[in-house]
């Protein structure tokens, strides 16, 4: 279909929706622009009736009148895929802010448009793929290295069937633009090959043989999450909180400690504030599994709370294309996005100017089948190679009022395989990370054996009822096995689920030490014979062995000091029960 | 020559329609009635329908009236010649003094470059010690007064716009009772800090559309203050005003409400305006600092709640004081450690003890006897209150720490406090 000179024009402007009367055709999703003097406008179809079509704009609609010319292209929303990609950040339709602001200084320009890849940068390019090769999309075709990886170029996802290589490129250095392969199908059409494709942003990428059931874990180097609510490689989890709670601090911890090949940061209609210390910070940290920066790991798409809603709605769907295009390489790639709630805002103001029947709390009904289909973008499957490839999607929650009864916390909680549920009650208390450890769940196996964390979630509930008792009836009214029981509950709380996260050494934990430390407090929970005399004895017990196991934390493993301080801990124990 | 419309349609809340072309969204107009002469924005474009929203409100304007379209968007005059005057939510002097009209620039600009931000690093000295000292005030932080009808929170600002250490004060007024604005411009005018202040005031019985202008007007301001590199801290009360402003006129545009009969975009438009406080690479900053009333001390309430999630902290004002409890400024990390040594250990120490005073509070009020640390926590809870919370306090940061320091010798031996022994040998007073 060629949609060349097919324009219509504006007959209605209501905030960032626009109306538009065309005579030929228009596709569902199709990106237009609207023409104001020499600007183009970028927007998006997203309804159709008769002969109008309801437009939004990714751009601030000021100015815009009536008779407007709208060019319409016959293309969907998409990105640009190849190499590059990473360390780069970009707003939610993948424009690089960082030649945005080369180009237009301090503000984002109205209707600047930047190619999100450098397409004069040479990349060494190494074939892979031989003339004769009967290949399919998502074939590798070649390589050319990127970071700390092989970037694999693939055969363009859009192509149907089963295609013949009839000519390859040999190594060299060439832009993303040359032309590696020529293919051919049977009835004789022939596709060419470059580095870069376009994939749209709102259909998952299928170039896989099957999608397979999520069982490795994800390691977060956060000892609640793994221990206790561990997350698997291609699962989905999501971290609903109040405001205050430490989200932010929270996402940003697992996307610096995470053990993921590449992580996709989507800040969607937050603080730009937050984003900036991503920024500046991230390309002077050090990736401790690569020896590189965590900016060569990870790409940025930005577009906080005061850019335009529309796009704020695009950038979801633009991360998970990335994501999805650096699994295709099989890699293990983790989109975490802050916050989920924001782009179901944008929906709700788009579905509000449409004047859609609204839902709960005025959401659109569809909602809750958008963010289904969102997080089922997650998954681990299985290449046409054989290897595997992940997509692991973490979504923070920002329910109103601190409420989970809220439309969106709901849908997500139908869908996601771990719930990180933060607390008020929690972050007040200075309990960091603020992970509620009796509402939380999971649906993903532990890194610790079963038995351990059934024991210990009993230990804390456990605690946890006694603790309330006591606020009733006072220190006074409980007897000494439950006051033990309280004090158990607290040690395991202070020691183990609270977690420095600024601190270099208590920040991560990893599986080996996680396994270790946690075997070590077992021991503490599960000992039946503390004998005390009083309360206050165990309380000073309690409190002394809770000190000696969080400097524990934030001494490194195997120096000499975390033995010694091991050493101090048993005797401690020891000291207990044979007195 | 612009085309003058005559045929007014429909005329709903403030809201009237008339039917033209060629006519920007966006765009102002000027309708002209037998009340005078009021301009007008328009919202929404519907074929050859065009939807008006009149500044000074649609009372009294009749279908045959007068409307002009003036081809631009709303604008303010952006200048030097602004010190030191109030005006209007739509820019008309308040003060008798003539209009300005040099440098005029369109107001609800794009939003910043985040790659042009930098990680704020500059401290805001304020003179008053619970926010110095224990939730610190940063250059191009956005921080709102959690407040409920009755409490100082006008007069706090007021205190900051004379004593904080910037180089423009910029107030935004909405829904202000008359005697606080004339409060507002006779203080700062005693004090000498009218003449580097610009004020943008909506009383509550001005038009409720000019209340939606002021934060607009303030920070475009703002913004071309800060591009000429200078530090400008934003003042602006009361923005749950501005929130129901917005949703008197969603209700008349007949959009469907989300929560308690707030628009769906409330976030959007309350984020937009606050994320114009920066730090620009290169240029000044832009604070913000704006009450927030809340209805029915209910922090959940939509508004509150929305803010919340946007700045940077909050301050919570009640009885009087700012709360210690509650009250955050999230960047203070960024900054308190370059101020003295001794500044985080004094805040963590201080406020700890003075939690342990509200238990021992408790305590007394239920009949507990009091044991002998009992006692010293309440001496100390009184001057914590007198020295550090009362409002009226103005003292430098060091003059803040030192009077901890005293006060904290006044109540208790050096081992009682926690603080590290360096510390403590540096800065413990000598008898």
């Amino acid at each position: 279909m060629h949609h060349e000179g097919n324009y219509g024009a504006v007959v209605g402007v209501n905030g960032n929706m626009l109306t538009v009367e065309f005579d030929t055709l228009v596709t569902q999703n199709e990106v237009a622009y609207a023409i104001i003097g020499e600007d183009r406008l970028k927007c998006e179809v997203i309804r159709v009736r008769n002969n109008r079509a309801d437009l939004q704009v990714f751009e601030d609609a000021r100015g815009l009148k009536i008779g407007d010319k709208v060019e319409f292209t016959g293309e969907l929303l998409s990105v640009e895929l190849g190499p590059g990609l990473l360390t780069r950040v970009f707003d939610g339709l993948q424009n690089p802010l960082n030649d945005l602001a080369e180009k237009s200084g301090f503000f984002l320009q109205r209707g600047l448009y930047l190619p999100a890849l450098n397409y004069e940068k040479e990349w060494k390019y190494t074939p892979v793929a031989n003339v004769g090769d009967s290949v399919v999309a998502g074939d590798v075709i070649g390589t050319v290295p990127e970071g700390i990886f092989d970037h694999k170029i693939m055969v363009p996802f859009e192509l149907q069937g089963t295609w013949t290589v009839s000519t390859v490129e040999k190594a060299g250095s060439y832009n993303i633009e040359h032309v590696v392969a020529v293919l051919e199908d049977e009835r004789g059409n022939s596709a060419n090959v470059t580095m870069v494709q376009n994939w749209p942003v709102k259909v998952p990428i299928n170039a896989y043989r099957e999608k397979l059931m999520p069982k490795e874990s994800m390691i977060t180097q956060t000892r609640t999450i793994d221990t206790f609510f561990p997350v698997a490689k291609g699962g989905t989890f999501c971290t609903p909180g109040p405001f205050g709670a430490g989200k932010t601090v929270l996402q940003h911890a697992i996307s610096r400690f995470a053990e993921a090949d590449v992580v996709i940061i989507a800040a969607c209609g937050e603080r730009a504030g937050e984003v900036v210390e991503i920024l500046r910070e991230f390309p002077h940290l050090d990736d401790p599994r690569t020896g590189k920066t965590l900016m060569d790991r990870s790409i940025i798409i930005c577009n906080t709370s005061s850019m335009p809603v529309a796009a704020r709605e695009a950038s979801v769907y633009t991360a998970v294309t990335l994501a999805e295009y650096y699994r295709q390489m099989g890699l293990n790639a983790l989109l975490l996005a802050d916050s989920t709630s924001r782009w179901a805002q944008a929906l709700r103001e788009m579905s509000g100017r449409l004047e859609e029947i609204p839902g709960e709390e005025a959401f659109p009904a569809y909602l809750e089948s958008l963010i289904a289909s969102f997080y089922e973008r997650a998954g681990l499957v299985r290449l046409n190679d054989g290897s595997t490839g992940s997509v692991t999607i973490g979504g923070s929650v920002s329910p109103a009022g601190g409420n989970f009864e809220e439309p969106v916390t709901q849908a997500t909680l139908k869908v996601v395989g771990a719930f990180l549920g933060l607390s008020r009650e929690r972050s007040d208390a200075r309990r960091y990370p603020a992970i509620h450890p009796l509402d939380s769940w999971s649906k993903y196996k532990s890194i610790v054996d079963e038995k351990d964390i059934a024991a210990a979630r009993n230990a804390l509930r456990n605690g946890n009822e006694v603790g309330q008792m006591m606020k009733v009836v006072g220190e006074e009214g409980t007897n000494i096995n439950d006051f033990i029981a309280y004090l158990k509950g607290e040690f395991l709380d202070y020691v183990y689920l609270q977690q420095n996260t600024f601190d270099e050494v208590d920040g991560a934990t990893n599986e080996e030490r996680q396994n270790y430390v946690f075997k070590k407090v077992m021991e503490v929970m599960e000992n039946k014979n503390f004998k005390f005399d009083s309360k206050d004895a165990a309380r000073s017990y309690f409190l002394e062995l809770r000190q000696l196991f969080i400097d524990w934390n934030y001494i490194a493993q195997k120096s000499d000091d975390f033995i010694a301080q091991e050493k101090l801990i048993d005797q401690k124990i020891m000291g207990c029960v044979n007195a | 020559m612009r085309k003058v419309y005559h045929r007014i349609i429909q005329i709903a809340g403030n809201v009237i329609t008339v039917e033209a072309d060629n006519v920007g969204y966006g765009d102002l107009a000027e309708v002209t009635s037998r009340r005078g002469s009021s301009l007008a924005q328009v919202i929404r474009l519907e074929d050859d329908k065009v939807f008006l929203q009149v500044f000074s409100g649609a009372r009294g304007v009749s279908t045959r009236d007068e409307v002009r379209f003036l081809g631009h968007s709303m604008k303010v005059a952006a200048s030097e010649n602004l010190l030191g005057r109030v005006f209007t939510g739509s820019g008309k002097p308040r003060d008798n003094r003539p209009e300005i009209n040099d440098n005029l620039v369109e107001i609800g600009g794009p939003s910043v470059n985040p790659a042009k931000r930098i990680i704020p690093k500059n401290m805001i000295r304020t003179g008053i010690p619970m926010i110095d000292l224990f939730n610190t005030l940063v250059e191009s932080q956005k921080l709102p007064i959690f407040s409920v009808a009755g409490e100082p929170y006008n007069e706090l600002l007021a205190r900051i716009a004379m004593q904080a250490e910037v180089d423009v004060i910029l107030i935004g007024g909405m829904g202000l009772k008359h005697d606080d604005y004339l409060f507002f411009r006779d203080t700062l005018d005693k004090h000498g800090a009218l003449s580097r202040s610009v004020m943008f005031v909506h009383t509550a019985s001005d038009p409720v559309v000019e209340c939606l202008l002021v934060p607009d007007m303030v920070l475009a301001v703002a913004e071309n203050y800060a591009l000429e590199g200078k530090r400008v801290l934003c003042l602006l009360t009361d923005m749950t005003n501005f929130a129901d402003a917005m949703k008197e006129i969603a209700i008349t545009m007949e959009q469907i409400p989300s929560n308690r009969g707030y628009p769906g975009d409330l976030y959007s438009q309350l984020a937009s305006r606050y994320e114009k406080a920066v730090d620009f690479d290169g240029a000044g900053s832009i604070t913000v600092l704006a009450t927030t009333t809340m209805p029915g001390d209910d922090v959940t309430h939509p508004v509150p709640d929305n803010t919340g999630y946007i700045t940077e902290g909050q301050f919570y004002l009640r009885n009087g004081r700012i709360e210690p409890f509650g009250s955050l400024s999230r960047l203070k990390q960024q900054v308190n450690a370059d101020t003295r040594d001794d500044h985080r250990a004094i805040m963590d120490t201080m406020i700890r003890l003075y939690a342990d005073y509200k238990e021992t509070l408790e305590k007394q009020s239920m009949g507990f006897s009091m044991s002998s640390w009992d006692q010293k926590l309440l001496k100390y809870g009184d001057l914590f209150e007198n020295r550090m919370m009362d409002l009226s306090v103005n003292i430098q940061l060091e003059d803040a720490l030192n009077l901890g320091w005293q006060t904290l010798a006044e109540c208790f031996d050096k081992t009682e406090t926690g603080l590290k022994s360096d510390l403590v040998n540096e800065y413990w007073p000598k008898a």
